[in-house]
């Protein structure tokens, strides 16, 4: 069994965490595969839930497969899909079930999903979620009402070093902290620096911060993610080193700039740590992990 | 005002296609100013009603009234005297005036002509744009007069999603984010400090629909 992500959160000196996305449909055995493939490369994997309003298994279910096969789940709850009844019936449910880590998201509109005709809920906002954790951690729900059996979850949000604007970014994540966010994991970061100033700028105390690492696998991507992708920022030289390579070894100098980001980050210790985001190439993070040593 | 858009032509003519006396009715508060419902959209409805019943060759009288206001009993008190001439009405009041002709004179269908949009303001010429959700929570001196209810696709309270994009909306790149517009306002009247506070979930109980307001509710559950 894996440690526990609050006490590697305190004791490690760089934490790795990476993302992955619950399969559409009843198909679990490339997410088993790749559970067993990273679970021991990384501290902790975080499930999505129903990302970019796609609607998936839930997270709730996979992060106990993740569990059950040894790893450290961090289940991600987004306000989008339930009113504040399920959200904390959620909430106890991942408890009961042995999940510790919850990261409190908004959640992405429905109308950019692939279920536009949606109702979006969003009764509560990502900072209103995290103090109901805070709430279930003390034994009480939003309603005050006492709870037979608390939780002790480890709550985290996520953050945007590169929004534009960034004044409401900095007010919004000082919300999160004031609300009980212990750790955050940020948007992805290609640039240092820019998560340098940010965090230069914001002052988070007590609390770990995770920098954001998108695998890149082609020049096209880096275009996407400039273009449409709120507070992303892949610089140009970046688009160009995948751009000269020829197409067969686009996925390797993807990986290798990984890598370099991670090195960058971890020499400087401008923060705690990174969370990676290998979508669809989820299998690649060991070898990420191996190239940034 | 409550703003609102007139249903395709061929969506009112098929509800009134088998009546044969048909009385389209006008709002003239909210719908004559948002050109929706009043005198003349009334007209022009009444023409192309009549035009497409020519031309199917079917018999069909189409009268036409505008009354000041369909939301209130005593603006459709006039229609007593002619209800019974028509077989059906057709309202191009917003939801709750159609409803209330309907509720009024429940002896004759009464069928919509318009879709009903919300609560908002003109923005230039034929271009209306939303401003309030009736949440019965008023927020607007806390948020520099910008409702973030309303404007924010998400209804955040405590600040932008992650979704903001060079201070535009992730629903909609026209739409300028809510947040962003109310932190630029505060930011210059140098106030920011009154969205600093963390605000608790909105209270859903004060807007139960159906919503009444108003002192006959005590006098009714007097004794």
């Amino acid at each position: 069994m894996a440690p526990a992500f609050r006490d590697v959160c305190r004791q490690k000196s760089f934490i790795v965490t990476a993302e992955m996305g619950p399969p559409k449909g009843t198909d679990t055995s490339r997410l088993r595969e790749i559970v067993h493939q990273i679970g021991s490369s990384v501290d902790a994997i975080n499930v999505t839930d129903n990302q970019s309003a796609v609607m998936k298994v839930s997270s709730l279910a996979i992060c106990r497969l993740i569990l059950e096969a040894g790893g450290e789940p961090i289940l991600q709850l987004t306000c989008r899909d339930r009113n504040r009844l399920a959200l904390q019936s959620d909430l106890l449910a991942a408890w009961v079930l042995g999940i510790r880590n919850v990261l409190c998201l908004t959640g992405d509109h429905v109308r950019i999903g692939d279920h536009p005709q949606a109702k979006p809920v969003f009764d509560l906002d990502s900072v209103q979620l995290l103090q109901v954790v805070a709430n279930l951690n003390q034994g009480r729900d939003l309603a005050g009402n006492a709870l037979e059996g608390a939780t002790d979850f480890f709550p985290g949000a996520v953050v945007t070093p590169g929004a534009d604007p960034l004044g409401p970014q900095i007010l919004k994540f000082r919300k999160k902290i004031a609300a009980g966010a212990r750790f955050f994991q940020t948007q992805a970061i290609f640039d240092v620096d820019q998560l340098k100033s940010f965090l230069d700028r914001a002052q988070p105390n007590g609390v770990t911060i995770l920098a954001g690492i998108v695998l890149l696998v082609s020049p096209r991507m880096g275009q996407f993610l400039n273009e449409k992708i709120p507070g992303v920022y892949v610089p140009e030289r970046l688009i160009e080193r995948l751009a000269e390579v020829p197409k067969e070894k686009r996925l390797a100098e993807g990986i290798r700039i990984a890598a370099e980001l991670i090195r960058a980050i971890r020499d400087t210790g401008i923060c705690q740590g990174v969370h990676i985001m290998a979508i669809g190439r989820e299998e690649k993070v060991p070898e990420i992990l191996r190239l940034a040593e | 005002m409550i703003v609102a858009r007139r249903k395709p032509l061929a969506e009112i003519e098929a509800v009134v296609q088998d009546c044969t006396q048909v009385l389209v009715v006008g709002c003239g508060s909210c719908m004559a100013v948002c050109q929706a419902g009043g005198e003349k959209e009334v007209e022009i409805l009444a023409r192309q009603l009549r035009m497409r019943a020519r031309l199917a060759s079917r018999c069909q009288i189409v009268d036409e009234i505008t009354l000041p206001r369909q939301c209130d009993p005593e603006f459709l008190r006039p229609l007593a005297a002619l209800v019974d001439r028509y077989q059906a009405l057709v309202s191009m009041a917003c939801g709750a005036g159609v409803q209330l002709l309907a509720e009024q004179f429940a002896h004759r269908p009464v069928f919509p002509a318009l879709d009903t949009l919300f609560l908002g303001v003109n923005e230039g010429p034929g271009t209306w744009g939303q401003r309030c959700l009736a949440c019965g929570q008023c927020i607007l001196h806390l948020t520099a007069g910008i409702c973030p209810k309303t404007l924010c696709a998400k209804g955040l309270l405590n600040g932008p999603c992650g979704g903001t994009k060079h201070g535009k909306c992730e629903v909609n790149a026209e739409k300028t984010c809510a947040w962003a517009a109310i932190y630029n306002r505060l930011e210059k009247w140098g106030r920011l400090e009154l969205i600093g506070r963390i605000w608790p979930p909105a209270d859903w109980s004060v807007v139960d629909t159906p919503a009444r307001h108003g002192t006959s509710l005590a006098e009714e559950s007097a004794p």
